[in-house]
């Protein structure tokens, strides 16, 4: 059963998402076959369809904190397989921005700290550099050995660079990421 | 045939066996491959679930960089390749982003290069027959599970590669290089692609009912078309098997490494040394040495 807790506290998330995604989200007729599809709504909580019907009947703030909302791997089944031609994933994907904009609780294994990590080394480097990424990542998750096991074996086989790429256009990248900050600057 | 081939960051990290393989195959095939001076990141998962404007101007800068070359794109990893064709989708699709993407490259650009997967070009340019011919050494028979992965296929209105839920591109080259190509129902699922860092327990899962299915239809190995379904599936066949006390040992092998042994490339030019689950079982079948 859908419940919707604090619906006069978060209103305007229904817009919001609709204005990020360009998603209705009305059309929504709950056959559930986006929550099927879904490879990991039988790990979560929330599952696709469920967060389509909250948005629907005014959930607010509370909807990021979803578990979905960070678990989710991007794959993009949902959108191909809804028969209303709705965009699924571009509705979680604006849940994530809205969920780091409007300051939601850190969850269980920390994919935004992952992408920060990512897209920093893309921006110093124009090109992504993973052992600076893992670096920054473990650092921030404060668990520095995990998985360290199979790095000797990556370094090995040539699978991870020692050092940072070359060769990338990195003025161009960092005007870009300059430019989408101003940008969002300019949105809020 | 000339092309821009856009290699992507992995192509330089994890997945240098994938591009070493793709430019031996190139040769063979007398595909002529020109690297866009100075490409940078997509922006990969990461970029589009931050913010939009970034998830579309990171590919718009190679793609606007190709588009000086007079040439259509290659991509061979597939997350490169969702990435541009949404890039390209979007900017003409949208005219205020395409007035951000001008603002953030300091140069217009309309969404119009064409970008082609290695898979089309190899199946469409190239053609069956002409591959068939070029093969010095078959497959034998060896049982190959075809893993496409998400985003070969997905957004499927946008990519508009192959049929969404049951493509056949790889099987098609497959059975073309003498392998028996395994019908199984997990060609599209999701490995869990970027997650493997950030919650490697979900990647485990995932991968783990992947490998699962591939070894109920007898699978030799699994081919796939992308850095982050590779990485995935090799390296997690070790967590896979520490959970759950199975003992998979299943190869995981770019399709451009096993055309290049067919074509009769070396296994070292190829990068086999680089998968971390060995495929002897393959470099067996085709009769070369581990």
């Amino acid at each position: 059963m859908i419940t919707i807790k604090n619906k006069k506290n978060g209103s305007g998330l229904k817009q919001a998402v609709e204005e990020i995604s360009g998603v209705d989200v009305s059309v929504c007729f709950q056959c559930k076959k986006c929550s099927s599809g879904c490879p990991v709504a039988k790990l979560t909580k929330s599952r696709p369809s469920e967060i389509m019907r909250q948005l629907h009947l005014g959930a607010g703030n509370e909807l990021l904190e979803s578990d979905l909302v960070w678990m989710c791997a991007s794959c993009e089944t949902c959108s191909a397989r809804c028969p209303m031609g709705i965009d699924v994933a571009a509705v979680i994907d604006a849940l994530r921005r809205l969920a780091l904009e409007r300051g939601a609780s850190k969850q269980k294994g920390n994919v935004p700290l992952f992408n920060r990590a990512f897209l920093k080394t893309v921006e110093t480097f124009g090109r992504s550099y993973e052992i600076g990424m893992i670096t920054a990542y473990k650092i921030g998750t404060g668990k520095l050995m995990n998985d360290t096991e199979k790095f000797p074996a990556m370094l090995k086989k040539g699978k991870i660079a020692l050092l940072p790429p070359r060769g990338g256009d990195r003025k161009t990248v960092k005007r870009i990421f300059r430019k989408c900050k101003e940008s969002k600057g300019a949105q809020a | 045939m000339r092309y821009a081939y856009y290699p992507g960051c992995s192509a330089e990290s994890t997945a240098r066996d994938m591009h070493q393989s793709t430019l031996a195959v190139a040769r063979a095939l007398g595909i002529d491959l020109v690297e866009p001076k100075g490409w940078t990141c997509c922006g990969a998962t990461a970029g589009h679930q931050t913010d939009r404007l970034l998830a579309v101007s990171l590919p718009a800068a190679n793609l606007a960089k190709v588009q000086d070359m007079k040439l259509d794109m290659m991509v061979n990893c597939a997350a490169c390749y969702s990435r541009m064709k949404v890039a390209n989708h979007e900017i003409a699709a949208h005219s205020d982003i395409r007035k951000g993407v001008r603002e953030a490259l300091d140069r217009d650009y309309d969404g119009s290069v064409k970008v082609r997967h290695l898979l089309e070009v190899l199946l469409e340019d190239v053609g069956l027959p002409a591959i068939k011919r070029a093969v010095k050494r078959p497959l034998n028979g060896l049982k190959v599970a075809c893993y496409y992965g998400c985003l070969l296929v997905r957004p499927p209105k946008i990519l508009k590669f192959d049929d969404p839920e049951n493509p056949t591109s790889l099987d098609r080259l497959v059975t073309a290089m003498g392998g028996t190509s395994l019908e199984w129902p997990s060609k599209v699922e999701c490995c869990g692609g970027g997650l493997s860092l950030s919650r490697t327990d979900v990647v485990v899962e995932l991968t783990g009912s992947i490998i699962d299915m591939a070894a109920s239809v007898g699978a030799d190995c699994i081919a796939v078309s992308c850095p982050m379904c590779q990485v995935n599936l090799d390296l997690r066949q070790q967590d896979i098997n520490k959970q759950t006390g199975k003992n998979y040992q299943i190869p995981i092998v770019y399709i451009t490494q096993l055309l290049g042994l067919c074509l009769g490339i070396g296994p070292g030019e190829l990068g086999f040394e680089k998968l971390m689950v060995p495929a002897k079982r393959v470099l067996e079948k085709v009769n070369e040495r581990a």
